[in-house]
């Protein structure tokens, strides 16, 4: 099976559906032929793969360590192994993309990027990018994100960027990338966009993940150098898809190990509240890519929900659409309280507060490792990509844990 | 009647054609249909009727606000059919305006055969390009419909030829780099685009985004065959939200004003 995308940014087999591609108004097509272009040059322009590398390594903190969490293997009953994309700069994976995509900005010669923002971690890894290359900078978020991750949006503010709160539509990510697209239709001759996840049109979601990629390549090497082997299944959440395509990269070739992806399931897949795009939504165009989309009998976008902003999202990145599909990898959702309690407990077990996006993949492991020891044997390995660290989510946590209400305050782990 | 017959019309009185844009459902369905027969009353010579989308990103503000307004007292893809039939059934060609979601959902051939059997003269795509919309171009040839893509000033001579070539109907050519919405000053963009459109195809050209008002309308007709307006007919319903019968008589003005600007062109 082929991974890659074909020419038109099309992912599976042409006799069979297809997704991804570019669905977009023709006054942006020159500009993603444009940056289509100017990606492939570079990542076969060895300078500018040095030039990343480097920055990667100097900068951001990169490689990030890939951990053997012990207690918290002891109450899952696998073995579990943290890749630590929480330690990096900026708090995320994030920083690898953004890094990539402002390197090719300069390359290019432009001078101003916008980007959109879900979470806010995506915005704060373009504020640090734009001021690391001296770009200008605007964020567009919605105005719902910009209350419930406030503090991102003084990071924001810091680091130089214009934060513009969007109040049209659901005003979460969606709308903030519409906005965005808005933007760059009007300055597209002098701004890039920093499109923040693997998910777009052509060639975002091919180039995201490349500039993504480096997570599941160093895990991969790392297991081996560290543990002599390979897991038997990795794990990461999904929203739009970049730290999970990110990880899976890598082991998408080694056919004994599983690939398993963990979306939002909100207040239950049951419920109207969730964002469990593959599980329960249906092909559609949604932001220039034919994936899986929420949406109604109209083809109109039924909002998401989550209780984490990063993963708050109606539509998914186009790859994932195809490994779902073909089966190479799997997807389950996990519910806002399976996250919550899996946050708690890997803040317990590990001393790690991971950010509530990541916990949706621990949530994962946990419920997945009964079936993985059963297929691989009690020596089984999963390793969890933990995506980002939990400080942006402290608001959140305190309202759902009631945290500091009594002085002996017992979280539920 | 159709689209290619206004243009012609259009040109044998030696003026420019003008093509007005309202969503359907906005005020409300019934509403919708009142106000687009009036815009063909007071000299609107084909009707784009806009299907209400949730992500509308080649839309400005005016036009969002009215979309959003239409979903929220719940249009269907469907009634946007029936307003469609009511608007034709005053003999000018109506074109649906839809971004591509909603016809892929709805079926891509149900779709070309429900707005043809309600007399609908085509579909305005401005999300998709040929290139990508193949199984619309297959469902519009087998129904006879016009298939009307845009340009921009950003295409390429080889994209503006390759678009030009699967259009029927006319060319829709965005005057600025932007979404919808009002401006102040013509785009100096236009005539370029019309004229590098021109070079392909036999076409009418139409230029549209950012012509509110005749004087703008009059600059925009003497490069182009046709001049598009739609977020000032919105504008005009939105400022007079509170009285429907004041909203239809201002309305009735705006065309006067815009096919006294393309008669002047």
């Amino acid at each position: 099976m082929s991974f890659e995308a074909d020419g038109a940014g099309f992912f599976g087999s042409a006799d069979g559906q297809r997704w991804g591609g570019r669905f977009m108004p023709e006054a942006l097509v020159a500009a993603l032929d444009e940056l289509d272009v100017a990606w492939r040059e570079a990542m076969a322009d060895p300078r500018f793969v040095a030039d990343f590398d480097a920055i990667l390594r100097e900068y951001a903190g990169l490689p990030s360590s890939l951990y053997y969490a012990e207690r918290l293997s002891e109450k899952a009953g696998v073995r579990i192994l943290l890749k630590r994309e929480d330690l990096n700069h900026t708090g995320a994976h994030k920083i690898r993309n953004v890094l990539g995509q402002a390197l090719l900005t300069k390359r290019m010669g432009k001078t101003r990027v916008i980007a959109e923002t879900g979470a806010g971690q995506h915005g704060v890894a373009s504020a640090t990018a734009a001021a690391y290359f001296g770009l200008d900078c605007t964020v567009y978020m919605g105005a719902v994100d910009t209350r419930r991750q406030a503090l991102n949006v003084a990071r924001m503010n810091l680091l130089g960027a214009k934060v513009i709160p969007v109040d049209s539509g659901s005003a979460t990510l969606k709308d903030a990338i519409n906005e965005a697209l808005r933007d760059w239709v009007a300055s597209v001759d002098h701004t890039a966009y920093l499109f923040g996840t693997a998910a777009g049109p052509h060639p975002f979601p091919s180039m995201v993940r490349d500039f993504c990629r480096g997570i599941g390549d160093e895990a991969r090497q790392q297991s081996l150098d560290q543990f002599g082997r390979l897991p038997d299944a990795v794990a990461a959440c999904v929203g739009g898809g970049s730290n999970a395509i990110g990880l899976f990269t890598a082991f998408l070739d080694d056919a004994d190990v599983d690939v398993y992806g963990f979306e939002a399931g909100g207040d239950g897949v049951d419920t109207d509240r969730h964002a469990a795009t593959i599980h329960a939504g249906e092909s559609g165009v949604l932001h220039g890519a034919r994936t899986y989309v929420l949406q109604d009998e109209d083809g109109q976008t039924v909002e998401s929900h989550s209780i984490s902003a990063g993963l708050d999202y109606p539509g998914v990145g186009p790859q994932h659409a195809h490994l779902a599909q073909s089966g190479r990898a799997k997807y389950l959702p996990v519910t806002d309280a399976e996250a919550m309690d899996a946050l708690a407990l890997l803040s317990r077990t590990e001393g790690i507060i991971p950010a509530i996006e990541s916990a949706h993949a621990v949530a994962g492991a946990l419920r997945i490792a009964d079936e993985v020891k059963a297929a691989k044997g009690p020596d089984a390995t999963i390793l969890v990509n933990l995506s980002g660290r939990g400080d942006k989510d402290m608001e959140t946590a305190i309202d759902w844990f009631h945290l500091g209400e009594t002085d002996d305050q017992e979280v539920r782990a | 009647m159709s689209v290619a017959r206004a243009f012609e019309t259009a040109r044998a009185e030696g003026r420019a054609a003008l093509i007005g844009y309202l969503p359907a459902g906005f005020p409300d369905i019934d509403g919708s249909i009142s106000a687009m027969r009036t815009m063909v009353e007071s000299g609107c010579d084909v009707i784009e009727v806009g299907l209400p989308y949730t992500d509308p990103v080649m839309d400005g503000p005016t036009i969002q606000t009215a979309a959003q307004q239409a979903l929220e007292g719940g249009v269907r893809t469907r009634d946007v059919f029936r307003v469609v039939e009511a608007v034709a059934g005053t003999g000018a060609p109506t074109v649906v305006m839809t971004y591509w979601n909603p016809v892929e959902r709805y079926g891509v051939e149900r779709f070309a055969a429900d707005l043809a059997s309600a007399g609908g003269a085509g579909l305005i795509t401005p999300d998709i390009t040929p290139d990508f919309g193949q199984e619309w171009v297959a469902a519009a040839d087998a129904h006879d419909l016009d298939k009307i893509f845009l340009v921009a000033p950003s295409s390429t001579d080889e994209r503006i030829a390759m678009t030009t070539a699967e259009c029927r109907g006319f060319v829709y050519a965005t005057a600025v780099m932007g979404v919808t919405g009002a401006r102040k000053a013509t785009s100096d963009l236009a005539g370029p685009l019309v004229a590098r459109a021109r070079r392909t195809t036999d076409l009418p050209v139409a230029v549209g985004l950012g012509v509110s008002n005749g004087d703008q309308a009059a600059e925009i007709a003497t490069i182009a065959d046709g001049v598009i307006v739609g977020s000032a007919f919105v504008r005009t319903l939105l400022d007079h939200a509170s009285d429907p019968a004041a909203g239809l008589a201002a309305l009735s003005e705006l065309p006067r004003d815009l096919a006294g600007g393309v008669r002047r062109g």
